[in-house]
């Protein structure tokens, strides 16, 4: 079991009570990464984070700085929108983020809109977070009363504004178009994007440049402007650089959020070792997991000892029947054991896909809904011998092919990987699926 | 049916002063009238709508498509139970089914005395302490049957009124960003693409 001894980036001061505090903030160097950023240049602080290569941390995984150079290039005015959405199942480490430690996610954003030379900032953190709401108010109340938010920031002659919005229940919202649209007072229907002309970094929120970005990408960049970009691209290896928070959850002993170095930890580490998930629930054995939030293919005992790295993940051998890997996505490991029915599983997954569905486009629209249907009929003990096949010809119609990485058939992700846990479950599970169709009911009870 | 009061429409324009575009405090405005009548009545949805320059359809239009906003009367205290994955391997429909029973509601159903409407909700991101659930948006982790027995009597009794405030998210928070406690900003945030003048309320015109 590997514990490395990489620091705790963003998680440093998850210990103490009152982290969420200015003056805990400032007493534990709050703000200096700020004063030293701009003492620089923006390209200069661009670079920096270009170097440490850090990855988003919302779910798709795009290189941060590399993101930032499509809108610095373009002319004001630049938005900067925060994205505090996070609503992919089991996924809950931005949500501790924005409770806990408010200040760095404002510090974090402060600095990129430095580096991207942003009029305003949104904090757009989601609507169920009543007190994650509140924490970041107070938070960038206290901040712009220290002088680090607002005109001439700290004497620098640079200004921007920052506002914490509200979202108001939808998931579709975490996806960066939606978000925009969100803002913008709309239904959260995600926009037509055309790499790499129309993109939010080329046409965001009221059609200017906006960066878009998670809220655990931003709570890096203080630490990566304090200590230099190859100092945290020391740590991981690849393309997978720093350290990362994980959350577990599901059947472990001990669920919970935990940062750990990329790469050098592996999943393994991350769901027995005594210090992060404490082994498997109830004595029992591991029976399945999912690797990266509900979209994710899922994973058996056999990827036990892969590497947590982007690219390692990705390319892995899953059990997809079109082949691939699967992805570390949202950073949220679900574990079940023996005791789990996958069938029951993978159905309120495909609900919650059915239920989220903007609408807007036809095989997302109709497929969610009918691959939950299915997989409730199957659960409860109606399902037919056809509707094996009939969830693999509907899967097949919203991501053709049934592999990972998917083809994009809709206008977002959302769709294509809906049937993603159904795909995995009916390939890793099969006799389960067999035994609620021939008993009529579910085996676990 | 009621419109903005005149509490809730000062924090109304405060709100749509920190936004760039009008528009964008279509939402917040939202909470704000689901604060003060517990759901969206015509008449405050109208109200926003004039605030804002926008049809009163265009106000139904953004409300209808989040499941936080309510075009009907919901109970005083909004039970959510999380039923996905990582609640649902921890007891999660269990608890809901108790939820159902003690409550004599399904889920989407206020209770006969209107006192508490039960929802099953999608994740929470509580997920580590799972089964959970929350009330008016307040989260409660690892509830067990006998907890959420207790929770309610806490609950009728007013000893959670400090940690459980009534509708609205926004009740506690107040906005100093650019306004009267704020410094106010020397130049403007430029205009967006809506055409609407750059909200705070005591800026300097630019020069
Ligand atoms: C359906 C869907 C939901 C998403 N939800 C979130 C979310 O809740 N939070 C988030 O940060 N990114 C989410 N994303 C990813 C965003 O679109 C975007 O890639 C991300 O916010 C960019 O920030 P990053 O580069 O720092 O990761 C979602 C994407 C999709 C397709
Ligand atoms: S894929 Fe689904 S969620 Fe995404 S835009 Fe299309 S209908 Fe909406
Ligand atoms: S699954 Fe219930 S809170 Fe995340």
């Amino acid at each position: 079991m590997t514990v490395t001894e990489a620091p705790r980036i963003v998680t440093s001061r998850l210990a103490y009570d009152d982290s969420h505090t200015l003056e805990r903030y400032l007493a534990t160097g709050g703000y200096e990464a700020l004063r030293k950023a701009l003492t620089m240049t923006p390209e200069g602080v661009q670079a920096e984070v270009e170097t440490a290569g850090i990855l988003g941390r919302g779910g798709a995984g795009f290189p941060a700085g590399i993101k930032w150079k499509t809108t610095m290039a373009l002319p004001r005015p630049h938005y900067l929108v925060i994205n505090g959405d996070e609503s992919e199942p089991a996924t809950f480490k931005d949500h501790m983020l924005l409770e806990r430690d408010p200040h760095q996610v404002i510090e974090g954003a402060l600095i990129t809109a430095y580096a991207t030379q942003c009029d305003q900032i949104f904090l757009y953190v989601r609507g169920e977070f009543a007190l994650g709401q509140e924490r970041m108010q107070a938070a960038l109340n206290e901040a712009y009363a220290h002088g680090a938010v607002g005109r001439d920031i700290f004497g620098s002659g640079f200004s921007v504004d920052a506002v914490v919005h509200p979202g108001a229940g939808a998931y579709i919202c975490g996806e960066e178009t939606a978000l925009l649209e969100s803002l913008e007072g709309k239904r959260g229907f995600p926009r037509i994007k055309v790499p790499p002309k129309i993109i939010p970094a080329t046409v965001g929120v009221y059609s200017e440049p906006t960066v878009v970005n998670n809220v655990e990408t931003m709570s890096n960049l203080p630490w990566i402007v304090n200590n230099g970009g190859a100092a945290f691209a020391a740590m991981g290896a690849e393309n997978s650089k720093g350290t990362r928070m994980f959350a577990v959850s599901g059947h472990v002993k001990k669920p919970g959020i935990h940062e750990v170095e990329m790469v050098k930890t592996t999943f393994r580490d991350l769901i027995y070792a005594p210090v992060y998930g404490g082994g498997i629930q109830g004595g029992l054995e591991l029976k399945a997991f999912i690797p990266g939030g509900a979209s994710s293919p899922w994973f058996g005992p056999q990827h036990l000892d892969l590497p947590l790295g982007q690219d390692e993940v990705a390319q892995s051998q899953g059990v997809l029947p079109g082949g691939g890997g699967s992805m570390l996505g949202s950073g949220s490991i679900v574990v079940m054991n023996e005791s789990a029915c996958p069938v029951r599983a993978a159905w309120r997954l495909a609900r919650f896909f059915a239920r989220e569905s903007c609408g807007q486009c036809t095989p997302c629209r109709e497929g969610t809904g009918w691959l939950d249907r299915i997989m409730f009929r199957i659960e409860s003990g109606s399902g037919r011998m056809e509707d094996l096949d009939l969830l693999l010809d509907v899967s097949d119609n919203i991501a053709p092919g049934l592999a990972f990485p998917y083809p994009m058939t809709t206008i977002c992700f959302l769709g294509p990987s809906s049937p993603m846990p159904i795909c995995s479950a009916l390939q890793m599970f099969r006799d389960d699926f067999l035994v609620h169709i021939k008993d009529g009911a579910c085996p676990y009870g | 049916m009621s419109r903005l009061a005149a509490e809730f429409l000062t924090r109304a324009r405060d709100t749509i002063a920190v936004y760039p575009g009008k528009r964008s405090a279509l939402i917040p405005l939202l909470h704000l009238a689901q604060e003060q009548d517990g759901y969206l009545t015509g008449d405050a949805m109208e109200h926003i709508a004039e605030l804002l320059d926008l049809t009163p359809a265009e106000v139904m239009g953004t409300a209808s498509f989040y499941d936080m906003l309510f075009t009907e009367k919901v109970g005083r205290w909004l039970v959510s139970v999380c039923t996905n994955i990582a609640c649902l391997l921890n007891g999660g429909y269990e608890l809901l089914d108790h939820a159902e029973k003690k409550l004599g509601v399904r889920p989407g159903v206020t209770s006969h005395d209107g006192r508490f409407t039960l929802e099953e909700v999608e994740c929470i991101a509580r997920c580590d302490e799972a089964p959970c659930l929350a009330v008016n948006w307040r989260y409660f982790g690892r509830v067990s049957n006998d907890g959420f027995d207790q929770l309610l009597v806490d609950l009728e009794s007013g000893r959670l009124d400090e940690q459980v405030p009534p509708h609205g998210t926004l009740n506690r928070i107040r906005r100093q960003v650019g306004l009267a406690a704020g410094a106010p900003p020397a130049t403007v945030p430029p205009g967006p693409a809506e055409g609407t003048p750059p909200g705070y309320p005591d800026a300097p015109k630019p020069t």
